[in-house]
């Protein structure tokens, strides 16, 4: 029974996870869960291996060649390993939706690239997109700006809206993670507050997994944070114990800024 | 200590200007410049020669006759000069050969850049490419020797001349321009837009039609406006294959020459020169520089409208 209850609040579990690329290993037995509708950050410097981790959530890694995964990830409440060879890729990313470093708007309307998750589904009515792509941009934050030019190219917009856009575009497919790599390096710092607002106020939602190098986002933000070195996860706990007392050295030299 | 560089010394308090290198940047500097020139110049004194020598022949024929009479006979004793079966013919070759060109050409690029495997695209593109090596003559006797038997088995009414042979082997010709630079095009819209989608959910062959083909679409526009170029202009396909008497028609079954082709066949010639007929041969030239400088603006403003954003 308390097995049971505990399972319920992950919604993912990563279990001895290694992943190599060709014969260069750069995540190494990572054991790791993320809890439901809870916002985890992973955070350590450059090459520790936290971009490479969360691109195996969606299996990125299948578009190229030579990449090998081994270990699991489960998703919960299907109990089902997302990295077996038989789970179909495209099956875990039309669950599992991303959100990358720098704003990539599809060359099309505003309409159309909330609608491209959609449509790839093959949904065509129009009632049923209107209503999704409403629905998405409002809970991007990005609705009243938009509104009135749904049919205007993407590229006309800022920086920060395109991103928010892109996290609308994966919002509308309703998705149960939403992945965040570093969604607010390549912003100005009040584009940044707005994203990290979003941010929070989507975990009702879903949840989300967010790699930042931004120690500061990671504290603000996450309410669980593992910090990674060198492909291997040093720690693990929620948020306000790793940043005020880690039980790893490694880990307060770094939330320190002794290192890093 | 190290010992101190010769060269420094020299340098040592004159902060001031070197006229020698600044002679042999400007001598540099000129020598580009004229190249650059150079095309600009051989273009203009095309353009000025043929206007000069249409001038002459439009003194002699109006220009509403040349646009609206339906013959072009100007070797025959009664004269007609009308641009009309030429421009038909150029227009019906250029067509067939495009609905091979076009859509062939973008198909081996989607797969070449989206879906081939490495070791396939690294085969597979040179061999392309050696496919637009092969000198025009050879498509022209391909065409009448072996392509139109072929079709004669099919079409058994066909001539031994037609367009429709000619704009078949045209286009094939036309292929590997057209590939070559869409699959450019394509390869250069970055992965993170390819990523985007892929994170989406959506397949290999959704990716490549919904993001890639739109973000490279003034790429593709480009290649495309070559291609048309390329097959409005051709010579020597349709000179061999396609025929060379003057016939008003928008049937690719029958023979007919474009204007190409009669520039050729009259540039071979035993005209005169300052004959009205000679004269022709401008009038025609001219026309096809003006079709060809239509296409190439309408190409700058897709790109221009289309601007590539990454």
């Amino acid at each position: 029974m308390q097995k049971s209850t505990e399972i319920n609040q992950y919604k993912s579990e990563v279990k001895n996870l290694s992943f190599y690329y060709g014969t260069f290993n750069a995540l190494k037995n990572i054991d790791m869960v993320l809890h439901d509708k809870k916002i985890t950050a992973l955070i350590g410097p450059s090459g520790c291996g936290k971009s490479t981790f969360l691109r195996c959530f969606n299996r990125m890694h299948d578009l190229y060649p030579g990449n090998r995964y081994e270990g699991d990830i489960m998703l919960y409440p299907d109990n089902v390993n997302i990295l077996l060879p038989r789970v179909d890729p495209i099956e875990v990313r039309m669950r599992i939706s991303m959100v990358f470093q720098k704003p990539n708007p599809f060359p099309k309307s505003i309409y159309e690239n909330v609608a491209y998750g959609l449509r790839v589904r093959g949904i065509k009515q129009r009632a049923i997109l209107d209503e999704k792509i409403e629905d998405a941009l409002r809970n991007a934050a990005l609705w009243d700006e938009v509104k009135d030019r749904l049919n205007d190219l993407a590229f006309n917009l800022s920086g920060g809206q395109q991103q928010r856009l892109c996290i609308a575009r994966a919002l509308a497919t309703d998705p149960e993670i939403l992945l965040f790599d570093e969604p607010t390096s390549a912003l100005d710092p009040i584009a940044t507050a707005s994203i990290e607002e979003l941010i929070a106020d989507l975990k009702d939602k879903v949840t989300i997994l967010i790699v930042t190098h931004n120690m500061q986002q990671a504290a603000r933000v996450s309410d669980y944070t593992a910090y990674m070195y060198l492909g291997e996860l040093i720690e693990f706990d929620e948020t306000d114990t790793i940043f005020i007392k880690p039980k790893n050295k490694q880990t307060e030299d770094y939330i320190t800024g002794r290192f890093g | 200590m190290p010992k101190e560089l010769p060269s420094k010394k020299t340098h040592v308090g004159r902060l001031g200007y070197s006229y020698r290198r600044n002679l042999h940047e400007r001598f540099i500097e000129s020598i580009l410049f004229l190249s650059a020139l150079l095309s600009v110049v051989i273009m203009l004194a095309i353009v000025v020669m043929l206007v000069k020598e249409s001038v002459v022949f439009f003194q002699h024929v109006s220009i509403w006759e040349f646009l609206t009479d339906t013959q072009w006979t100007p070797l025959f004793d009664d004269a007609h000069y009308g641009i009309l079966p030429l421009v038909a013919g150029t227009v019906v070759s250029s067509v067939v050969a495009l609905l091979v060109a076009l859509p062939l050409g973008t198909i081996i690029a989607i797969y070449l850049s989206e879906f081939a495997p490495f070791a396939v695209r690294e085969v597979a593109k040179p061999f392309l490419e050696l496919l637009g090596g092969i000198p025009t003559v050879v498509y022209g006797y391909f065409a009448l020797l072996f392509v139109t038997p072929l079709l004669q088995i099919i079409f058994p009414e066909l001539p031994g001349f037609s367009l429709l042979s000619a704009g078949l082997v045209m286009g094939i010709m036309i292929i590997p321009y057209v590939s070559s630079m869409t699959e450019d095009a394509m390869r250069a819209v970055p992965m993170q837009l390819r990523e985007g989608s892929y994170a989406m959910g959506a397949t290999r062959f959704q990716t490549a039609i919904r993001v890639v083909t739109p973000a490279a679409f003034s790429g593709i526009a480009a290649a495309y406006i070559l291609g048309i170029s390329r097959a409005v202009g051709e010579t020597m396909v349709v000179a061999i294959a396609a025929g060379m008497q003057p016939n008003l028609t928008w049937n690719p079954m029958e023979p007919a020459a474009t204007i190409t082709a009669y520039i050729v066949q009259v540039s071979l010639g035993d005209l005169p020169h300052g004959s009205v007929g000679y004269q022709t041969i401008f009038a025609a030239g001219l026309t096809l520089l003006l079709i060809t400088l239509v296409f190439n603006i309408i190409g700058h403003l897709l790109r221009k409208r289309y601007r590539e954003i990454y």
